[in-house]
């Protein structure tokens, strides 16, 4: 792993993070046991989305889209397998997929080390993901699935205040430039 | 990635892990009534191909088989037109069989009818070699009995007599031919004249005056019994037309049986009188028994030559 370095597209300038080894995976298995582990005993924890969060920070912050979307698709796929038996595998691999694609390419264009910004995005990137699970459901199972509903936006918003802290933290596991 | 764009590397990937993960979803999932998804997928994607094909792959047989395999065909079509033409020797033999039965049929029940006269069946298997005489020959000569001057008759009527008989073999002059003669009788009106032959296909009635006016066209004509060959009313033939001569009416006379068909006889070996299922000698004629007296003894005309 690299020390971070900087893209020189034009005028911008924004910086490629590595993280510290092994922080990527360490990162993204916690958030799967914690989304797996946390409704048992907090049921009102279904809300988040961790798996979905980790995505998105390591896919603004790597700002490579393969290794996003690759990140996306391992992280989806876990949590398909560790979903109920409603859930196919691929349903949110196909969806973290394109949010790691997705994450990664806007995060090599724009600065996401801002709070705000990384609330926004995450809110968006929420309701991107929400949409293609719809899509999916829809198209590929038949299952009715709603595009949009209050619950979901309020959902949105929890997920994306949440990521704002989860990311500070998150930074901690950056190598220092 | 070889020959992609570095900049689109990651668009495909993209493209390729999503399209991945959707098979992935599509083998796992099962539809109520069709299926996996992805065996959803799989005939819906390859059924027009295999529609089209199976569509192509007929026409193309079709067109072969109608257009190019003809080879096939004209051998097949001439194999077919030579067995049409064995089948139809094959049914004129069977219909000509059945034809012989027909005629064997009906002299075994002439000769049934007659099975006290003594007879003897013989058929035909020769004609004459010339055009200027009408003779035939028979299969049965000395050996069966058969002598000169015995009469030949049909189911039908008179044919003609034996002239030369052989050992197994008979010559017979028909009553068609020039030298031929029959004693014979008008049916209805029992007057006797003798029938003679003219070398063509009608006989004629010879004998009968210009005043007599009880002769006329239709009327039947059986045999006299006078000539010693015959006995008496056997059919010998039908009235065809009638022309005034010199002193005699000139009389023609239609064979009862068929002379230019023969292919199976009868030879009498006898005088006995016969009974013949003819129109020319049912309804009028006296029984033959009861006719051969009258008859011979108001007519005694002979063949003019035996």
């Amino acid at each position: 792993m690299n020390d971070a370095f900087e893209i020189r597209g034009g005028e911008l300038h924004i910086e490629v993070h590595k993280f510290r080894a092994g922080a990527i995976i360490l990162a993204s298995a916690f958030a799967l046991v914690l989304q797996a582990f946390l409704p048992i005993y907090f049921p009102k924890a279904a809300i988040l989305d961790l798996p979905l969060l980790i995505t998105i920070y390591f896919g603004l912050s790597r700002r490579n889209p393969s290794t996003g979307l690759l990140l996306g698709m391992a992280i989806g796929i876990f949590q398909d397998s560790l979903s109920g038996p409603t859930v196919p595998l691929g349903l949110y691999g196909i969806a973290k997929t394109v949010i790691g694609y997705l994450a990664s390419s806007i995060g090599a264009r724009l600065d996401t080390e801002h709070p705000a910004a990384r609330f926004a995005l995450t809110a968006a990137f929420f309701g991107v993901h929400q949409g293609l699970i719809a899509l999916t459901r829809r198209l590929l199972l038949s299952q009715p699935e709603p595009w949009f509903t209050v619950h979901l936006g309020v959902a949105a918003l929890v997920n994306a205040v949440v990521a704002v802290f989860l990311f500070m933290l998150l930074d901690r596991l950056r190598k220092p430039s | 990635m070889v020959g992609i764009p570095s900049r689109h590397r990651s668009l495909f990937l993209l493209g390729g892990v999503v399209l991945l993960q959707v098979l992935l979803l599509a083998v796992q999932i099962k539809r109520d009534s069709q299926g996996r998804l992805i065996r959803v997928w799989t005939v819906g994607a390859v059924s027009p191909f295999e529609r089209a094909g199976a569509h192509g792959v007929s026409h193309i047989r079709d067109t072969w088989n109608h257009y190019f395999a003809l080879q096939n065909t004209s051998r097949e079509n001439e194999q077919l037109k030579r067995e049409n033409g064995a089948l139809k020797l094959e049914i004129t033999q069977l219909q000509s069989k059945a034809s012989e039965a027909d005629r064997l049929a009906s002299l075994l029940k002439f000769r049934q009818t007659n099975v006290d006269v003594p007879m003897v069946a013989a058929r035909v298997i020769g004609g004459s070699a010339d055009s200027a005489s009408q003779t035939i020959y028979l299969d049965r000569g000395e050996r069966d009995g058969i002598r000169r001057n015995m009469g030949v008759i049909t189911p039908d009527g008179v044919v003609g007599k034996v002239i030369e008989s052989y050992k197994d073999t008979a010559q017979v002059l028909l009553l068609t031919d020039k030298d031929s003669g029959v004693g014979a009788m008008l049916l209805d009106s029992r007057v006797q004249k003798p029938v003679g032959g003219t070398g063509e296909s009608l006989l004629i009635m010879k004998y009968i005056s210009n005043e007599d006016t009880s002769v006329n066209p239709g009327d039947r004509i059986v045999t006299s019994g006078m000539d010693r060959i015959f006995p008496p009313d056997l059919p010998v033939g039908t009235i065809a037309d009638i022309k005034p001569g010199n002193t005699f009416k000139q009389i023609r006379v239609r064979p009862a049986a068929s002379l230019e068909r023969l292919e199976e006889v009868f030879v009498l070996l006898t005088m006995k009188p016969l009974e013949l299922k003819h129109d020319a000698a049912a309804p009028n004629s006296a029984t033959p028994a009861a006719a051969s007296p009258s008859a011979a003894a108001t007519n005694p005309a002979l063949p003019e030559k035996p």
